[in-house]
């Protein structure tokens, strides 16, 4: 192929064009246009990553409040602060909120935002796509919340199960705003999961070779493939409920030859892996932290990528574990209880090899490292409790009652929030170039530690003596009232520590130490450029020669790339040899209308069919003028409008 | 520590446009790829799994769908493959005249299938509502028409496009390229849908 | 650590739950479970003690390593790590065993189990609705059989099978302190056994989200000696007499005129509603309104008189009646031993 380009035609960054007129050059190209109406066009993906944090830790807020308020109910036997109708639909939008509206999208926030600066390239591969995912997750989510403040929110669980859910125990619109909220959110994931995995796979600096990538951007890897093989399960599961719902089908209905049984499993297909795609971005942050605070490169590099990938795929072979008590065949039942024991294998091995991390290395007891200690604390317990469900004698008596409950948040807050809390602070002098207050850090840390194990230990001990999951009151005398006492006031605590970790980033904001480009002397890509980093990421890319960049006393760069258009470089998938100048797209609002179409359709689409063939217009006019090339009268090499 | 970079490698001797794997066109195709082929994949599962469960599939009186309109679709659908790997080899040599002849024709070859599928969803002889059979049957063909009416009018969409100037874009016919391989799928995932909506009533 | 050894404590005692507890153990696959899970239990144990020793260790060694500037830093030599590498493959390999051992004695108590399944004689059949159980005792004489709901009376020492139906949605039944739970699914048939070991009431729930009033779908469970089994039977058999005069016989016309026949059934009268419990012997349970609220003169009165009040949402509607017409269907109510 002959080259196409003109090398006197165009500007290129190099030794002869660096520093400060470099700088200059490349925001003018790189940022984002001025106002809300430059916001609203962005493509950058640390705008696109913002946004998604900040959306994601107001559903950690809401989601918060609901638990406050299911906890308040339950502090003491028969209370009547809220009735049944009410209370039904906070407990499923308190699940719908943590695990759809926050756990999910509060990684992929971590992800958009850190992966391109870790791989040292300037943006993600597939922007446009990131920034349309964004506008879905928010219609979504305010789809939920819109019906729940308006009294039709979703009353039957966060995994709605048939027939409760299905059109004769359910009239109404609440369980189709829900299965449409699932559109919305499955949707937006699978976006995102498809930018990830081509930028990772092709966009990673020269010589960042797969068997040199940071073991976040492992997880993440790991995470995006995972998204696309499960969350189509649950689309396809809530397609055909809402299809059962409003034009009659049967998929269901066990009187014309359907089954309830096949929502179960369609749902729970997805919804195991759902929840290691929640935990293995942690377990990435983990890697990170433990890295950078004990000053040597996390132990077992290799061990932990193939405990990722094989958490990722055991994730896959789990799913009847939810499914123990519905009466399925014995000895199927035996495959899944080995499989659920052998998924902690993989997940031992990384803890294993963090903890020699830290032997080994010479550890700061700062802010990040301390919710890595409280994360092995908690979730270890989270994890053995999941053994103990894996079996399934042990699962019939304790399955549906507060014991799973206690074992979910275990893991989940232990496993995930706490790592997430730990991160936010490793990364937030990265994003806003200001320090978090470590004293208050500190006090957080411990006051979220000690509060969450009061609130959550009990319930280990309800399900044993018999409390049931998902009721809103229960009689007095039977033995439960104090273990809920303490565990409500235990919540009250844990909550006001989560205020303090929100006021910390809010003070910080505003009055923290200023930060330099790489304030923890870490060695990742993501603090070779400056706190926070400008919008074309890096003046020149870098190249990669081993796993800790940072570490090394030079700063080789590749260079070349234009500086007057928006350009990146796509590099092989193994190897990463540069191989391809790829433009990427300029700012614009299509995305933005793509998906305001796309709601109206899905929204339309609850209440008649036709929605769905009417509403399909304005989406295809709409994605046709997105990718339409608006530089047709661009002579030269490619730009993207 | 130095922070002074060090030039080793130059950029600017690179294409601004490549084909396959080497186009990141083509890794969102291919998620596209795995995405839609799990939905695929869920979906004929589900049929199974109702399948299973009932003796008689279709539950009596229902009969299996007539075969007259299915065949045909899926035999031009085979036949339109000729058309489309003639598109992709044009595409990847940058022939424009050729490209443009051949997505014209694949344009109209969509319209035929199209005007097919129509007939095909009333030689069902069951509806969608009246048992989980006729749910899970017009659910496979309502996947797939989905499937294949996006395909056809992105082939409408860039028939129009490479008439244009744009059409003599490296980047473009990468599309066309992507396009094409497409296609390919839409057929691929057609054949065992085939033999389960149309033959498997009639085995099993 | 505390906790560990409090909670062995309350299994140690075994039978210190309540009388809705999986401690409890007062049946035979309870038990069963019960030590499974005290196996589990003690191994979960040792190796979260294991895991806390490593990372105190780590703790304490990486804090020297720091204030002696002694520990690995930046890309460790590859031979620095040798035995952290042996060290690793023992640990996998130490957890795959447990987690097998662990298996096995999963599966061991599960052939235990299944063993202890092999005769039935008693046949229950429960049929789950939104929100009350229906109770079948089945006998291969038909007028033998019999119909309540709500309640489950089980001679101790034996085996009951119960077959599992629902009605609507998916339900569980769960009685904790004698077995594991099983699902009511619509559209399918499953079973649960159960072989009380101890006399003695308890309580089951419904274990699986079952809608509006799913908190208050209970049970009450009553294992007891062959004989008075025998006995609860025989007068479950027998038509409840119809009253002679009094405030009763005016409830029982006013039972039969109103609504309440045509949901509930009371044997030996035209009252034959199938939808709603069967309230024959309604006065000999324990609880009313699934496990709801104690048998009592002011509860049935509560309950008739305004059972939304009561259960909120569940599918008894408010039936109109005076001071005295309520005085009279309780009466009437309470005579139906």
């Amino acid at each position: 192929m002959k080259p196409e380009y003109d090398p006197d035609g165009y500007r290129r960054d190099g030794p002869d064009f660096t520093g400060e007129p470099l700088h200059a050059k490349l925001t003018e190209t790189w940022r984002d246009g001025p106002g809300l109406l430059g916001w609203i066009r962005s493509v950058d993906h640390k705008s696109i990553g913002r946004r998604y944090l900040v959306t994601a830790l107001v559903f950690l807020a809401l989601g918060g409040v609901l638990a406050a308020l299911m906890r308040l109910q339950l502090s003491g036997a028969e209370r009547e602060i809220i009735g049944p109708d009410r209370y039904n639909q906070i407990f499923t939008m308190h699940g719908t909120t943590m695990m759809f509206l926050f756990a999910v999208p509060v990684m992929d926030a971590m992800a958009i935002y850190l992966v391109p600066l870790m791989i040292g390239t300037r943006n993600t591969a597939f922007p446009r796509l990131n920034a349309f995912s964004y506008w879905m997750y928010l219609a979504g989510g305010l789809l939920l919340w819109i019906a729940f403040v308006l009294n039709v929110g979703p009353d039957a669980g966060w995994f709605s199960y048939v027939p409760l859910a299905g059109p004769e125990f359910s009239p109404g619109k609440r369980i189709d705003v829900w299965a449409q909220m699932v559109t919305f959110t499955e949707v937006a994931a699978l976006a995102v999961a498809v930018s990830l995995t081509a930028t990772i796979l092709k966009k990673r600096a020269p010589g960042m070779t797969l068997a040199r990538m940071p073991l976040f951007v492992w997880s993440i890897l790991v995470v995006s493939l995972m998204v696309i093989f499960s969350m189509p399960s649950v689309a396809t599961a809530s397609g055909l409920l809402l299809s059962d719902r409003l034009v009659g089908t049967q998929f269901y209905n066990s009187y014309e030859f359907g089954d309830s049984l096949l929502w179960q499993h369609l749902f729970w297909f997805f919804g195991h892996p759902e929840v290691y795609i929640i935990f293995l971005p942690a377990a990435g942050f983990v890697s990170e932290i433990v890295q950078a605070f004990t000053g040597r490169r996390t132990f077992g590099y290799t061990a932990i990528v193939l405990a990722l990938i094989a958490t990722g795929l055991l994730a896959f072979g789990l799913w009847v574990h939810h499914m123990f008590a519905t009466g399925l065949p014995r000895l199927g039942y035996a495959f899944y209880t080995a499989a659920s024991m052998a998924v902690s294998i993989p997940t031992g091995i990384q803890i294993f090899c963090w903890l020699a991390t830290i032997w080994t290395g010479r550890p700061r007891f700062m802010v990040p490292l301390l919710w890595v200690v409280g994360f092995v604390v908690t979730f270890v317990i989270g994890g053995l409790s999941g053994v103990m469900l894996a079996s399934v004698p042990i699962d019939l008596q304790v399955h549906d009652t507060y014991f799973v409950v206690a074992h979910f948040h275990y893991v989940l807050i232990g496993g995930a929030v706490f790592p997430l809390l730990g991160a936010i602070t490793y990364w937030f002098p990265k994003f806003t170039g200001r320090m978090m207050s470590e004293r208050l850090g500190k006090v957080g840390f411990w006051l979220s530690f000690l509060s969450f194990h009061a609130t959550f230990f009990p319930m280990h001990i309800m399900g044993i003596e018999g409390m049931p999951r998902r009721i809103y009151t229960y009689p007095a005398g039977m033995g439960w009232e104090t273990l809920n006492l303490i565990s409500s006031l235990g919540a009250v605590v844990f909550a006001t520590s989560v205020g303090i970790f929100v006021v910390n980033m809010l003070l910080s904001l505003r009055k923290g130490e200023r930060a330099p480009d790489n304030p923890w002397n870490a060695s990742g890509l993501e603090w070779a450029t400056s706190s926070p980093p400008p919008p074309y990421n890096f003046a020149h890319l870098p190249i990669v020669q081993d796993h800790t960049p940072m570490w090394n006393d030079e700063r080789p760069v590749a260079y070349g790339l234009r500086v007057e258009d928006r350009e990146m470089l796509i590099s092989t998938v193994i190897e990463a040899v540069p191989d391809v100048r790829e433009p990427s797209p300029n700012p614009t609002a299509w995305p933005l209308i793509a998906a305001a179409a796309s709601t109206v359709l899905f929204v339309a689409s609850m209440f008649t069919p036709w929605a769905v063939v009417i509403g399909a217009v304005p989406v295809a006019a709409a994605l046709i003028a997105w990718f339409w090339p608006k530089d047709m009268n661009h002579e030269g090499e490619p730009v993207i409008e | 520590m130095s922070d002074k970079p060090q030039f080793n490698i130059d950029l600017a001797p690179l294409p601004t446009h490549a084909f396959g794997h080497r186009a990141l066109t083509w890794w969102g195709l291919v998620a596209f790829f795995l995405i839609e082929g799990t939905a695929f994949a869920v979906a004929i599962a589900a049929y199974f799994y109702l399948m299973n469960l009932d003796p008689a599939w279709p539950p009596p009186p229902f009969l299996p769908p007539e075969l007259l309109a299915g065949t045909l679709f899926t035999v031009l659908l085979l036949l339109s493959e000729l058309p489309n790997t003639l598109a992709k080899k044009a595409a990847e040599s940058e022939d424009l005249p050729a490209l443009r002849k051949l997505l014209v024709v694949m344009s109209l070859v969509g319209l035929a299938l199209m005007i097919i599928r129509g007939f095909e969803f009333v030689s069902l002889n069951v509806l969608w509502y009246q048992n989980a059979y006729g749910s899970a049957v017009w659910l496979l063909l309502v996947l797939h028409t989905t499937h294949i009416a996006t395909d056809w009018v992105d082939t409408l969409v860039l028939t129009a496009l490479m008439h244009t100037k744009e059409g003599t874009k490296g980047r473009r016919f990468v599309d066309c390229a992507e396009n094409a391989t497409y296609w390919r799928f839409v057929w691929l995932v057609w054949l065992p849908m085939y033999a389960l909506i149309y033959w498997l009533p009639r085995i099993a | 650590m505390k906790r560990a050894f409090a909670i062995s404590a309350v299994f140690a005692l075994g039978g210190c739950g309540g009388i809705q507890s999986a401690a409890g153990r007062d049946g035979m696959e309870g038990s069963l479970i019960g030590g499974l899970f005290e196996v589990f239990l003690w191994t979960t144990a040792a190796v979260y003690l294991f895991v806390l020793a490593y990372l105190a260790i780590a703790l304490v060694r990486g804090r020297r390593h720091r204030r002696e500037a002694a520990g690995l830093q930046g890309q460790p030599p590859p031979d620095a790590d040798r035995k952290w590498r042996t060290g690793l493959i023992v640990f996998t390999g130490a957890t795959a065993l447990i987690l097998a051992g662990l298996t096995i004695a999963t599966w061991l108590t599960d052939r235990a189990l299944a063993k202890a399944e092999q005769d039935s004689p008693v046949e229950i059949e429960v049929i789950g609705h939104q929100w009350w159980w229906e109770v079948r005792y089945d006998d291969p004489i038909p007028s033998r059989m019999v119909r309540t709901a709500n309640e489950l009376h089980l001679p101790v020492g034996r085996n009951a099978r119960i077959t599992l139906k629902s009605n609507d949605v998916i339900h569980s039944l769960w009685v904790p302190n004698l077995a594991g739970k099983q699902d009511l699914i619509p559209g399918r048939i499953a079973d649960l056994v159960l072989h009380p070991e101890r006399t003695g009431v308890f309580r089951a729930q419904c274990a699986e989200f079952c809608g509006l009033q799913h908190a208050k779908m209970a049970l009450d469970v009553t294992v007891e000696s062959e004989a008075d089994f025998g006995r609860w039977k025989a007068a479950q058999l027998r038509p409840p007499p119809v009253p002679t005069g009094g405030g009763a016989l005016a409830g029982y016309s006013l039972f039969q005129s109103r609504q309440c026949s045509s949901c509930h059934a009371i044997a030996g009268t035209p009252a034959s509603g199938m939808v709603a419990p069967d309230l024959s012997h309604v006065a000999s349970r324990r609880t009313i309104a699934a496990g709801t609220l104690p048998t009592t003169h002011a509860n049935l009165a509560a309950w008739i008189d305004d059972p939304q009040a009561v259960k909120p949402g569940n599918n008894m509607p408010e039936v109109p009646l005076t001071e005295a017409e309520l005085g009279a269907v309780t009466a009437y109510l309470e005579t139906l031993k």
